[in-house]
């Protein structure tokens, strides 16, 4: 008995020595957040919460754009999120539950394309943007990832379980359309599905780094990673005030995964295991 | 659609007539949208890349069909050589250490019964922060004169070391990011493989004398295959293209002897930075070929052989 509860304790004890391992880098950086860039130059470091945060972060927005850079990162990943939800949903509710000529081809080449680097497409693409005139549009960053094969494919693995083909004629039978179907009957079925794939699209989009970084080529009109990025190399000495920033651009990301995190972890394993 | 079109059209089989195949249109429209934007953002860039990198171009002036120069130029350019060796030595230095870590801690998640939810979400933050921001928190506990490491190591009598401005420091550095941040996510994806193993082969093996390593090796890891391929195969796709990172610690130089230089930073280099399209493009072809490559070896080494599912 208690040799059992000393096994249980020191398992709990390498778990949460683990716990506070992840969760550092957030403690660190709250305290440089609040304390000026000198207390944390000291040796040895402060290691307590300051009472200079509204400074830093006052440096912060004299520095960088902050506010027009968050609002555009908003857009864009609220835009991207719901894009995909819809187009994504509904390709995956057509492959799971249709048949049609060329199913089976079309989806092969989705598949294949999940092995494309993104790189293989950046050079020309950055063209395609300048012929468009997208270059320094955030349309630039929403319309190309509007739909993409990770999502139709996770969606329909969840639809060919999910949904019984009966339902699907049943609907059919009462007069629902092909998209009456898919709003009425597999939408508010794939609830989960869909908050998984809605988290997993809006942290993606709200973290892109590379493809922003070059398409947006105007300093007062980049999003919020670039913003960073930028405060750094400026200002990089000034630890406090990027720390400030970088705190700052995580807080969306924070709420967005603590509203959904349920969700969202049952979701990302779940598809590993059964892929 | 009416309301029997949709059945029959289920129904239907052989060879489909014109007529027949524009009774589908409803399912062509419902897919368009990602082939659509596929073949525009996705395949036509491909193919120009293709053609791109046997070209020369800067972008403004004609190209110049230069056929295999930008291939020839890239196996004798020792900057890529560098990024490939960095590429792979972080790669390994950054995916071994992560899943081992998380099968670890997953076997030991499994067999703890309270606060498990709270461990895995806790578990899974580092996974969904803004990386350029852990990009520079990591630079700053790392920095030389006023870094939390140096700290640490000085409290310890041990003297400050320069992170940042030394090769295997710059890896160092980076590859525990990625530990940081893929740990927890690796953690879950085993403890949902963990319980998906049935209960019954753990207690045949403790009736048939198994001690808990022995269960290990010849029950859990075996069962755990198809998942650790999974982990595998995204970690290779993933660390292949590490670029924010490298980029925001040590800038686009890659640092100290270039010790940072990857892959695809390099790539963003000579597109972007040096305006040499036709030789990014020759780049990038390589980066698509070692993906390939890497997954091959994967999945040979962890489907092994007689196995085809």
């Amino acid at each position: 008995m208690t040799r059992i509860r000393w096994r249980g304790l020191a398992l709990h004890a390498v778990l949460v020595l683990a716990l506070l391992v992840f969760l550092f880098p957030f403690v660190w950086t709250i305290i440089m957040a609040t304390n000026t860039t000198a207390d944390i130059y000291r040796f040895p470091p402060k290691f307590s919460f300051g009472g200079h945060f509204f400074d830093n972060v006052r440096h912060v927005l004299d520095n960088v754009a902050f506010f027009q850079s968050m609002a555009n990162t908003a857009v864009v990943a609220i835009s991207t999120t719901l894009l995909v939800l819809f187009f994504d949903s509904l390709a995956a509710f057509t492959f799971a539950k249709f048949r049609f000529p060329g199913r089976n081809a079309l989806f092969v080449i989705l598949l294949a394309t999940m092995l494309l680097p993104a790189q293989l497409a950046a050079v020309p693409q950055f063209q395609t943007m300048a012929l468009l005139g997208w270059v320094g549009s955030l349309k630039a960053l929403i319309i190309p990832g509007a739909a993409n094969a990770f999502g139709i494919f996770w969606m329909r693995q969840y639809f060919r379980s999910s949904i019984h083909d009966e339902l699907v004629e049943a609907a059919t039978l009462d007069g629902c359309g092909f998209f009456g179907t898919y709003w009425h009957v597999a939408l508010p079925s794939a609830r989960p599905a869909l908050a998984f794939l809605g988290i997993f699209t809006f942290v993606g989009s709200w973290n892109d780094y590379m493809w922003p970084l070059i398409v947006l080529t105007n300093p007062d009109h980049v999003t919020l990673q670039v913003a960073l990025s930028t405060l750094n190399r400026a200002h990089g000495v000034d630890y406090s005030m990027v720390m400030t920033g970088a705190l700052l651009a995580m807080i969306p990301l924070v709420i967005v995964f603590a509203l959904f995190a349920r969700q969202f972890i049952k979701g990302a394993t779940e598809g590993a295991v059964r892929g | 659609m009416s309301a029997t079109a949709a059945v029959r059209t289920r129904a239907v089989a052989g060879a489909p007539t014109r007529r027949r195949i524009w009774s589908y249109w409803r399912f062509y429209l419902a897919l368009s949208p990602f082939y659509v934007l596929f073949a525009v953002f996705g395949l036509y860039p491909m193919l120009s890349t293709i053609v791109l990198a046997f070209q020369r171009w800067d972008g403004l002036s004609a190209r110049k069909f230069t056929g295999l120069d930008n291939f020839a130029f890239l196996v004798r350019d020792p900057t890529f050589w560098q990024a490939l060796e960095n590429t792979v030595v972080l790669f390994l230095m950054s995916t071994v250490p992560t899943l081992v870590i998380a099968l670890l801690l997953a076997v030991m998640l499994q067999s703890a019964v309270r606060f498990t939810s709270v461990y895995r979400i806790a578990y899974f933050i580092p996974n969904v922060t803004s990386l350029v921001a852990m990009a520079i928190f990591f630079s700053s506990i790392f920095s030389t004169n006023f870094g939390l490491v140096n700290a640490a190591l000085r409290s310890l009598g041990i003297p400050q070391q320069d992170w940042l401005g030394q090769p295997w420091g710059i890896k160092i550095a980076i590859s525990t990011m990625i530990v940081w941040q893929w740990v927890g996510y690796n953690t879950l994806i085993y403890l949902a493989g963990l319980q998906a193993i049935p209960k019954e082969q753990y207690e045949a093996a403790k009736v048939d004398g198994a001690g808990p390593v022995r269960t290990l090796f010849s029950i859990t890891l075996p069962q755990l295959r198809p998942v650790v391929l999974f982990t595998v195969i995204m970690s290779t796709i993933g660390g292949l293209q590490t670029f924010t990172e490298p980029q925001v610690m040590v800038g686009n130089s890659g640092g100290t002897g270039q010790s940072g230089m990857t892959v695809v930073l390099f790539f963003y280099r000579a597109a972007f930075l040096d305006n040499d399209y036709g030789y990014a493009a020759a780049i990038a072809l390589s980066i698509f070929l070692l993906v390939l490559l890497f997954t091959a070896i994967n999945w040979r080494v962890f489907r092994g052989r007689g196995e085809d599912r």
